[in-house]
């Protein structure tokens, strides 16, 4: 279901940006792919939308884009929430660009909190929208100390996190924003997807770039590197998900949201992945 | 192998703008001997400490360590991820405010437990164990290895400190006043302790202190600084029983007896 086309409107470069801030954004995205999981500083402009919306994934994009680009922007997991179609629409009519909502249809996809379910092709890019790029930043607040941490591969401090989860609730209580380390040398943050969406990351056929637009980092991780979530040998990493199957398509083995359907304790699961849910009930 | 020093230390001299904490200093350290370091408040004893430890360079001098084959590393050159593992492994280091070194929001069992897990270890299992068979050897109650060090008193706060950094096993450990600020019986229990840990784990320790009857207890060793220079140094009785230099002579008379 691909979006009608919308007129570009005049007056924009293509893709918003002007050329030198493309390359600018171009040379830290390469430099990011050089060194995977290092965070790399870019000087991230003012979009028109505010920080936390997706600054830095935004200007991830506009420097990816070339004209026979198809984008899918997704927002938890939904093409039909205000940040997603706010987000394709200004694409389509800055850069003239075909959208869609197909993950198999797109070359780039920007999202916020999700992983698509239907597995990435090496011909794809995914553009992670990120709030904190620092996964010290909770533990430790001085910027010149966690980059002297990444530096020297200091990461005790991170296990001390998870030592004090499972000593309290038996088990780690990150749910998403799972700390991951990347080619088993930078820890990075993989912004707040679910911890569910975590296994999916690791040796990704495409190529994974995150922006951080408030924090000013561009970092990625290159097709088919392994991305491993922190782990105790006696507590192994588990993806968890609600226990129940989609109230739409029956799926079992997806991710899905809690929805509260009236004020009498109604609810319903259904996959948060809106395109995927689409596909399993138009091909039953 | 015993007449091959674990640290040695030559023409260390560090002014700070027209002071000078260290003169000319020169310190050997033997595998498993206890070095104290005596004098008064501004002496250079710290200082001296932290550039021991490679924690403050000097403005001239060298500080040499060797490691477990054999090999010579100068302190001050070393690069600085091989010094940060040095540092959290080989090495330990005792702040006189247990709280400079503690995480005070984390559990007896993650404060004890950090360097076994920077070191690499990932059995929590594991972890927990030694964390909770370290604090038995500090005598610290195993039933507290969930409980945050908020809720210790002074002296449990410096055993947990001794317990965090005893457990990676370090050859050479660096104290700076560890019975500082503790009232004297505690004091005691704790001389007592790392007296006992040092000897069994076969430690070598620099001990910074302006005590001298820590030192008496504790060192083999002593070296006496005034004004950033060693103005004697010898065996410890030798030095305390028949002081040679006139500052050390006023040190040892100046002890008030009970």
């Amino acid at each position: 279901m691909t979006a009608p086309m919308i007129s570009q409107a005049d007056g924009y470069n293509f893709a918003y940006l002007d050329e030198q801030t493309k390359r600018m954004i171009r040379r830290s995205i390469l430099k990011a792919v050089a060194v995977p999981g290092h965070q790399v500083p870019f000087g991230s402009r003012e979009m028109p939308l505010p920080y936390g919306w997706g600054t830095g994934g935004i200007q991830v994009t506009a420097a990816l884009l070339g004209t026979d680009d198809v984008l899918k922007v997704i927002d938890q997991g939904a093409d039909d929430t205000t940040n997603a179609v706010s987000i394709r629409r200004f694409f389509a009519r800055t850069a003239g660009i075909a959208t869609t909502t197909r993950t198999a249809e797109a070359t780039i996809i920007q999202t916020r909190h999700r992983i698509p379910e239907t597995p990435l092709r090496a011909d794809q890019i995914i553009v992670y929208q990120v709030p904190q790029p620092e996964p010290l930043s909770g533990l430790e607040s001085s910027r010149t100390e966690t980059s002297r941490m990444h530096g020297l591969a200091d990461y005790g401090l991170m296990h001390v996190k998870l030592y004090e989860d499972i000593t309290r609730y038996g088990h780690v209580s990150i749910s998403y924003d799972y700390p991951v380390m990347v080619g088993g040398r930078y820890l990075m943050a993989p912004s707040p997807i679910p911890a569910f969406d975590n296994p999916k990351m690791d040796r990704m056929a495409a190529l994974q770039l995150f922006g951080a637009g408030r924090e000013k980092r561009i970092y990625a991780v290159p097709p088919y590197t392994e991305v491993r979530s922190l782990d105790f040998d006696d507590h192994p990493f588990r993806a968890s998900r609600a226990p129940h199957t989609c109230n739409l398509c029956g799926a079992d083995d997806s991710y899905l949201d809690e929805v509260v359907t009236d004020d009498k304790g109604g609810r319903m699961f259904v996959c948060s992945d809106t395109d995927h849910c689409e596909e399993r009930r138009d091909g039953r | 192998m015993a007449d091959e020093t674990l640290l040695s230390a030559r023409g260390l001299t560090l002014h700070f703008g027209a002071i000078p904490a260290l003169v000319d200093v020169d310190a050997d350290l033997w595998p498993g001997e206890v070095l104290a370091v005596v004098g008064e408040s501004g002496s250079g004893k710290s200082t001296l400490l932290n550039v021991l430890a490679g924690r403050m360079a000097p403005d001239a001098g060298a500080v040499w360590y060797r490691d477990p084959i054999g090999a010579l590393h100068d302190v001050h050159a070393m690069p600085a991820p091989a010094l940060r593992t040095l540092h959290r492994s080989d090495w330990g280091f005792v702040h006189q405010n247990p709280r400079e070194n503690l995480r005070m929001a984390v559990t007896a069992g993650g404060n004890v437990g950090e360097r076994l897990m920077a070191r690499g270890s990932r059995h929590y299992g594991d972890i927990r164990a030694e964390a909770i068979s370290w604090l038995r050897q500090v005598e610290i109650d195993a039933g507290r290895v969930d409980d945050f060090p908020r809720t210790f008193s002074g002296g449990m706060l410096q055993r947990l400190q001794i317990a965090r950094t005893l457990v990676t096993h370090p050859r050479l450990v660096f104290m700076d006043e560890p019975t500082g600020g503790l009232d004297v019986s505690v004091q005691a229990r704790l001389l007592d302790l790392i007296r006992t840990l040092v000897r069994r784990l076969g430690i070598a320790a620099v001990l910074v202190t302006h005590d001298l009857a820590v030192a008496r207890l504790l060192a083999h060793r002593i070296m006496v600084m005034q004004r950033g220079r060693v103005v004697e140094s010898g065996l410890t009785d030798r030095v305390l029983d028949d002081p040679k230099h006139e500052y050390t002579q006023l040190l040892v008379s100046s002890v008030l007896s009970a």
